[in-house]
């Protein structure tokens, strides 16, 4: 079992290292088109984007407590506050919610 | 010389600080499920050192833990991180040409979506060494966090470890919602995003496409959508 289970996360990092380093191993040459620059360009809100909505609302196995902590994360994001913040204060309104809901 | 990259260094060590503070309860919860559904701590910390990432880690594991085959998870695991070939992509775009390619091996290691991220808001080229401090402390503080996590599994309640679900979250929101309050671009690609991953989740006819697969496809309308109606200027840092 921890033989298998070994082998399987020696399998896992080489298939996340290698997406990793490809592109910047190989690719040197600089894109011209502006349609390619912007689209690499805006990749970071897109993923980022579609990685969290709308995964975040079952991110907790309560709906309630998960859509309180979305209000006050996007609510700190928009004043500006940075990462820690923004997550601590997500967890913490989860958790307090989770008393309510 | 020496003493600028020893500055490029730590700059990069204290843009990295932060993401690794976010890390914290990501790991944590990593390290609390794993070790709960009964891999060894040495393991589980081990996942963590090798993979640095978030969802393809806790998806390749929760594979592992039902006993799945190596294809499976190799598969997943790989599936889920194939937008790394974007965010990589795009890095070579913003590199320094002449950083050589061991080099380039060894800090392409660390790129997860908040190295990423960060390093793509940098202003000017990206070095070696800048890169390799944007990625210490990040592999530092998911190594720990899953390590406490590990470690506390048991002794921790239940509300607070469902709790900390969301941090993941709460970082991505934490970096896309302040350029798309200053950006209009940057706001109506998040929502293209966004509507075209619920229409890829749940309308039926896509129902044959897995989760990896759906972000990669979402990433690229989104950002095409973008490029199409919004093309950056040239040489503009940032908007």
């Amino acid at each position: 079992m921890i033989k298998k289970a070994f082998l399987s996360v020696l399998l896992m990092a080489l298939v996340t290292y290698l997406p990793r380093v490809l592109p910047i191993a190989v690719f040197r040459k600089e894109i011209k088109s502006p349609f390619i620059k912007s689209f690499l360009h805006y990749i970071p809100f897109a993923v980022l984007a579609s990685l969290t909505f709308p995964d975040i609302f079952f991110s907790t196995g309560n709906i309630s407590t998960a859509l309180c902590g979305t209000a006050v994360a996007l609510f700190l994001a928009y004043k500006g506050k940075g990462l820690v913040v923004v997550a601590l204060g997500a967890i913490l309104t989860v958790f307090l919610t989770g008393l309510v809901f | 010389m020496e003493q600028s990259k020893k500055n490029q260094f730590i700059h990069g060590v204290k843009r990295g600080f932060p993401i690794a503070l976010g890390y914290l309860p990501v790991s944590f919860t990593f390290g609390l499920m794993a070790v709960n559904g009964g891999l060894p701590l040495w393991l589980t910390v081990f996942i963590s050192l090798t993979n640095l990432t978030s969802a393809g880690q806790f998806a390749g594991t929760s594979l592992i833990l039902s006993g799945a085959s190596y294809l499976e998870v190799t598969l997943t695991t790989f599936v889920i991180n194939i937008r790394y070939m974007l965010m990589s992509l795009s890095l070579s775009q913003k590199l320094d040409k002449n950083i050589s390619l061991a080099k380039r091996l060894v800090f392409g290691f660390g790129i997860t979506d908040e190295t990423f991220s960060v390093a793509s808001a940098e202003p000017g080229r990206l070095t070696n060494e800048y890169m390799l401090g944007l990625i210490s402390t990040p592999i530092l503080g998911w190594s720990l966090g899953t390590l406490l996590g590990g470690l506390i599994c048991s002794s921790l309640p239940e509300a607070l470890s469902s709790a900390m679900g969301i941090a993941l979250y709460g970082m991505f929101i934490a970096i896309i919602v302040p350029p798309a309050v200053s950006s209009r671009p940057v706001l109506t690609i998040i929502l293209v995003s966004v509507a075209a991953t619920l229409l890829l989740r749940y309308l039926p006819v896509f129902s044959f496409i897995s989760d990896g697969f759906r972000a990669i496809i979402a990433t690229i309308i989104g950002a095409s959508f973008g490029a199409y109606f919004y093309p950056v200027k040239e040489e503009s840092t940032d908007d």
